[in-house]
């Protein structure tokens, strides 16, 4: 019997990763897409801000008081169009909201990279460790859950003051408990597994067991919270800086450049605080319904 | 010897009582030898593999007995120690392919971390380990599956990785936990006789742990029959088969469907496995036994009767 195995025809089997099976799920859906695509765009962007934008507008000495709170389509003093008009400072408003992206994006990747791997560590922790030592960090949990995300980093900022590494670990201390949750109760559910069996039968060390066997198999939920949460924060800091107490004015962030243009809603200067305001809705949207795909994706109860 | 276990007892301390898992087992295994471990579920058989694995946790533990693995005792052995057994010395196979193997690793990666965590070897050594490894088990084209993720190989497939997996690095006793009670008929038999021929010519001892006595009829030298945490009955696979003496094996045996008996009514125990929480004073099968009497309020030792042992007050006489 054996010998007819060996000598049956051999079938190469095409070998597809399940990262290649993941992907081409994903791009069956065109919103998901057409997302994804708007957050290569607008990281593209972003990165290169400093070579597509008229103008700097950190330098003070490009930024003419003079332009300031002109219309859409206006030319600015220095002989360039100002497509999406100036704000109350005279800069121009397309390249604030570029060079404000770069911000917004690099603030809310941080603290949610942080973030993860702050909450991936505890959690594992809690999962693997058991007893006390859990029920302490997961009660710890659910008290950061229990406040809003933005009163908590509003109450640091408060306490830290601002600056950018400030806001940095204002969201990492609003936002690391969403992943501790989702890991420890992705680990709990794959610690019961067979494999982790075996793999301790292979005399495997628990370190090994742990961040090589189980953490992949977590990794799926821990994208899609990990997508969700870069998005909330990064509507987080447009929130604290709309608020007067994220980002200096001298380096406007998208949230700035909303709460500038408010003072000019009523009188007709509509465009200071719409166009950033879009831009943000953009990116968090985008980046939400990625998210959203991603989840129904890797999630294997909504499989078809 | 590969393996002597004396007495063992292993307990779990639960809230509900403490469960007797294994309570006194006593066996032992050489090279090349299988040893069938047949019993019904619950009746402490998989704990028994796990005692011998160190993979005991809370609120288990082994309370007495001496498990001497190749002439040491590693009962009471460090998790350091248990380690470097694990996988190495004593490896292990389990019941269901489809949830033994890691779903995101490809086999190659799973076999040459076995591999690894035991000897300082380059990996593309271990790759040829690995490949060689799986032709020994009867794999076709061992290089395309060793780069194939598990859920792209069969069931059968899976075992026969799970078994080359546990030869790898040459172990002195494998425990395997009813390998074949997920596959089909014909797959089953298979990988029986895969097992079968990796034992003979390797001389590794196997313990194979099941609930079905005709799986270990054709592969077990010995066979030992577990009932409520104890062996009830011990000795060579064709006395117990042909001359039963426990009338719990001779229920079991009864209880095996054959062509020969066509038509007729299937023969089964009486009663249910008992509670483990509350087990009879006495013998644990008594209140299922249709010899039962008064002497079987007390537990009966096991006793040499006619080649092999049996916990029996009364053991079946059968011409």
């Amino acid at each position: 019997m054996t010998e007819a195995t060996l000598t049956a025809p051999v079938t190469p089997v095409k070998v597809e990763t399940p990262f290649q099976r993941f992907r081409a799920e994903f791009f069956e859906s065109r919103i998901a897409t057409a997302a994804l695509a708007t957050i290569v765009l607008i990281i593209l962007l972003a990165l290169f801000a400093p070579w597509i934008t008229p103008q700097n507008p950190y330098d003070l000495a490009q930024v003419d008081v003079m332009d300031g709170r002109l219309a859409p389509g206006s030319e600015a003093f220095a002989g360039y169009t100002m497509w999406l008009g100036s704000d109350g400072a005279g800069r121009d408003l397309f390249s604030a909201i570029l060079y404000g992206l770069r911000i917004s994006l690099a603030v809310g990747v941080a603290s949610g990279v942080i973030a993860l791997l702050l909450g991936m560590a505890v959690g594992l922790l809690a999962a693997y460790a058991g007893g006390r030592l859990e029920t302490v960090i997961m009660r710890v949990v659910d008290l950061q859950l229990s406040f809003p995300a933005s009163l908590v980093a509003l109450m640091l900022i408060a306490i830290l003051g601002k600056g950018i590494e400030n806001i940095i670990l204002a969201l990492v201390v609003a936002q690391w408990a969403y992943y501790a949750r989702t890991v420890r109760a992705t680990a709990l559910v794959e610690r019961r597994k067979e494999y982790v069996e075996a793999a301790a039968c292979l005399g495997l060390s628990n370190t090994r067991i742990i961040f090589r066997h189980i953490l992949p198999n977590c990794l799926a939920p821990l994208i899609v919270v990990g997508t969700v949460q870069v998005a909330s924060a990064i509507s987080l800091e447009a929130t604290l800086s709309f608020l007067g107490i994220g980002l200096p004015q001298t380096e406007p962030s998208l949230g700035v450049l909303i709460a500038n243009g408010f003072e000019y809603m009523m009188s007709g200067r509509y465009w200071i605080s719409i166009f950033p305001g879009l831009a943000l809705l953009l990116t968090v949207v985008s980046i939400n319904l990625v998210g959203d795909h991603l989840r129904d994706v890797l999630n294997p109860r909504l499989k078809k | 010897m590969t393996l002597a276990v004396q007495g063992l007892a292993t307990h779990f301390f639960t809230h509900a009582g403490g469960v007797k898992a294994v309570d006194g087992v006593d066996f032992s295994v050489e090279p090349g030898q299988i040893m069938g471990l047949v019993g019904e579920s619950g009746s402490g058989k998989s704990i028994t593999g796990f005692s011998i694995l160190g993979l005991i946790d809370p609120p288990g533990r082994i309370v007495a007995g001496s498990i001497r693995f190749k002439g040491t005792e590693i009962s009471n052995a460090s998790e350091a120690d248990f380690q470097r057994l694990r996988g190495n010395r004593i490896a292990m196979i389990f019941q269901d392919p489809m949830m033994t193997l890691n779903p995101v690793l490809r086999i190659d990666t799973q076999m040459i971390e076995a591999i690894q965590a035991h000897e300082t070897v380059p990996r593309r050594t271990a790759w040829e380990q690995s490949r060689a490894a799986l032709g020994l088990v009867g794999i076709p084209a061992p290089e395309e599956r060793l780069s194939a993720y598990p859920h792209q190989l069969s069931g059968g497939m899976r075992q026969r990785v799970a078994i080359a997996i546990a030869f790898l690095n040459k172990p002195d006793l494998i425990i395997a936990d009813e390998p074949t009670t997920a596959l089909d008929v014909t797959i089953q038999a298979q990988i029986i006789h895969e097992a079968q021929k990796l034992t003979r010519e390797t001389r590794t001892a196997m313990i194979w742990i099941t609930h079905d006595l005709a799986v270990v009829a054709g592969l077990a030298d010995r066979i030992s029959v577990m009932y409520a945490g104890r062996i009830v009955e011990q000795g060579a696979t064709d006395d117990i088969i042909d001359r039963p003496l426990h009338p719990y094996t001779v229920g079991l045996l009864g209880s095996v469907p054959s062509a020969n008996r066509r038509g007729a009514r299937l023969a089964q125990i009486e009663g249910m496995a008992p509670n483990m929480l509350a087990l009879p004073p006495g013998c644990a099968f008594a209140p299922r036994c249709q010899h039962a009497d008064a002497t079987c309020a007390q537990v009966p030792e096991m006793a040499a009767v006619s080649g092999r042992t049996v916990r029996c007050f009364h053991p079946v006489s059968r011409p």
